[in-house]
């Protein structure tokens, strides 16, 4: 798959990132040369190799179910930029 | 050449777990905005999610119900995309590999018929908070509460064919989900969540295109949602249009729905697995300790009730259903030692009691050792089934247990049978004329006209004369 910048300026897009048109050539030039990368380790034979899910070889810890969390909202309303009646204000979003 | 309707469902079951899914904050409904979320729901930089124990173990234990496999190894993925309420911009779920694979449940329908609905697979994820669009002057209020509580995502093939099913099968899920205690069944506070996908097609043709009604959260919107869609998509392809593939919003207070226009680029979430969190491994020890713990299933339970309590296998159907209604009959019918006076009650009464007043069985006024109190009144000839729904009504009321209401109101039933001869002996002399009449008719008739001696007897007694007893004194008395 090749990437243009048709595609870069979609993707910054999707995850709200401001990236200049003059920007964008060089960018996908580089994305490029990453996936022609990704394009080389497809060619590896792995024919033998269970499929893996984690670069580690080490499960999830996992935590007892209690609560152990304070409440915070103080703390955490004083540095919102706005909050009324216990609840953070966002501009007006509605579907 | 008629349609054929294609439905599948997605259902977002709430878990009962004491704290959130990657956090320790307190899991619970009805507190203050914002107090029950900590840095980790309210996705500041630099924490790390730790996963619940608990949360796991009930979605393995879900997977199990179904006979489905269990992932040994799933692995939490991130969704990301912005709003509001997802202040880490990207759910954690899971996608390629989620903790339940395929499985499946059997579902009866109102005919008597099984279907069979297969689910495709179940996966853990983690619920968003909430917005709040009212009372902020034009701004909208983020309460993240929610932020994090423990969800499974059900998501079924498109194995249903119409409303009915569907709703069939949401009560079946209903049904094992609170049988095994991983969910605590309340649809009015949202505990499970229905998305339903509707496509239509002549028979033998490929699917339709489908379109997605997101967020049901009653049985009965459901159906309402799924037969106001299919006859909007036969409108539309019947005129010549074509269906486009969309998310709608059903508003249950006007039986209406519309498109959540939103934008095409919209579904496109970069799925990638979390960084943050390793693959979570489920060991033979853990599928046999979940196993052996596992709590009766409806379908187990229902084949019980009829073997043991010998009730139809429609009474038992409807009793084994929910996990509540279920435990209230089994406690009537042991406090009682009727379970099909009991099955009676619950069913009948007390169902139409708790309908009429918008309650549901886990709040009854009235409790399960009460009616069997009451139901042991009526078998032993205290009082009869007259007296028994006035002091039902009593009960209910919370002018306390059968026994005392009984007690207090003076309504056992005339037991001396001295004194209600002398009842009867008054009003024969008192109605010559009927009597007379009575004397004269054939047995045929005779049958129908006992019927003014017995009521004046009952009104005489306050409805307290035991009935048979009254019958059988009237016979003797009349010739």
């Amino acid at each position: 798959m090749a990437i243009d910048s048709k595609v870069v300026a979609q993707v910054a897009h999707l995850a709200r990132l401001k990236v200049d048109q003059a920007d964008t050539d060089a960018l996908s030039s580089r994305l490029n040369d990453i996936l022609a990368m990704v394009d080389q380790l497809q060619q590896a034979d792995v024919a033998d190799v269970a499929p893996m899910a984690h670069p580690l070889d080490v499960t999830q810890p996992l935590r007892e179910d209690e609560v152990s969390e304070p409440n915070i909202r103080d703390k955490a309303m004083a540095i919102a930029p706005a909050a009324e009646e216990g609840c953070f204000l966002v501009p007006r979003v509605i579907e | 050449m008629s349609w054929e309707v294609v439905i599948g469902l997605e259902i977002h079951v709430q878990l009962n777990t004491t704290s959130k899914l990657f956090s320790g904050s307190k899991l619970s409904t009805g507190a203050e905005p914002n107090t029950q979320a900590s840095l980790v729901d309210l996705g500041m930089p630099g924490t790390l999610p730790v996963v619940n124990k608990e949360a796991v173990r009930k979605a393995a234990l879900f997977g199990l119900a179904i006979n489905a496999d269990i992932c040994r190894h799933s692995v939490f993925e991130r969704k990301n995309y912005f709003y509001p309420d997802l202040p880490k911009g990207y759910q954690t779920t899971q996608l390629d590999k989620p903790i339940v694979g395929a499985g499946v449940v059997e579902v009866q329908l109102e005919s008597g018929e099984k279907k069979v609905v297969r689910i495709h697979h179940a996966h853990l994820e983690e619920d968003a908070g909430k917005s709040l669009h009212e009372d902020f002057h034009g701004m909208t209020g983020i309460d993240l509460n929610r932020a994090g509580t423990p969800l499974i995502e059900v998501v079924t093939e498109p194995d249903m064919s119409n409303a009915e099913e569907a709703v069939a099968f949401a009560k079946k899920l209903h049904a094992i989900v609170t049988s095994i205690g991983i969910c605590d069944g309340d649809m009015s506070q949202g505990n499970m969540r229905f998305d339903v996908n509707v496509s239509i097609r002549k028979p033998g043709e490929p699917l339709g295109t489908r379109t997605e009604t997101k967020n049901l959260n009653s049985f009965r919107f459901m159906e309402r949602a799924i037969k106001l869609e299919v006859e909007r998509q036969i409108d539309v392809l019947e005129d010549g249009g074509e269906i486009v593939q969309e998310t709608r919003l059903y508003n249950g207070d006007t039986h209406t729905a519309r498109s959540m226009r939103s934008k095409e680029d919209a579904n496109d979430y970069r799925y990638f697995p979390c960084p943050d969190l390793l693959p979570v491994e489920i060991t033979d020890a853990d599928l046999d300790a979940l196993k052996a713990a596992m709590p009766e299933l409806p379908d187990a339970r229902k084949a019980r009730f009829m073997a043991d309590y010998q009730l139809s296998e429609y009474d038992a159907d409807l009793l084994s259903g929910d996990l509540a209604t279920a435990a209230f009959f089994e406690g009537a019918a042991k406090a009682g030692n009727d379970a099909k006076l009991a099955a009676n009650w619950v069913m009948g009464e007390l169902a139409a009691k708790l309908n009429a007043e918008e309650k549901t069985i886990s709040n009854s006024p009235v409790s399960a050792d009460q009616l069997g109190q009451l139901i042991a009144r009526l078998k032993d000839g205290t009082i009869s089934s007259k007296i028994a729904k006035q002091v039902f009504e009593a009960c209910w009321a919370g002018e306390g247990d059968p026994d005392a209401i009984i007690e207090a109101k003076g309504l056992k039933q005339m037991s001396d049978s001295g004194e209600l001869e002398k009842i009867v002996d008054d009003i024969i002399a008192n109605n010559t004329p009927q009597v007379e009449d009575y004397r004269n008719s054939d047995d045929a008739k005779k049958k129908k006209k006992i019927g003014f001696f017995v009521g004046q007897a009952m009104k005489a007694t306050q409805g307290k004369a035991n009935p048979q007893q009254l019958n059988q004194l009237l016979k003797d008395k009349l010739g």
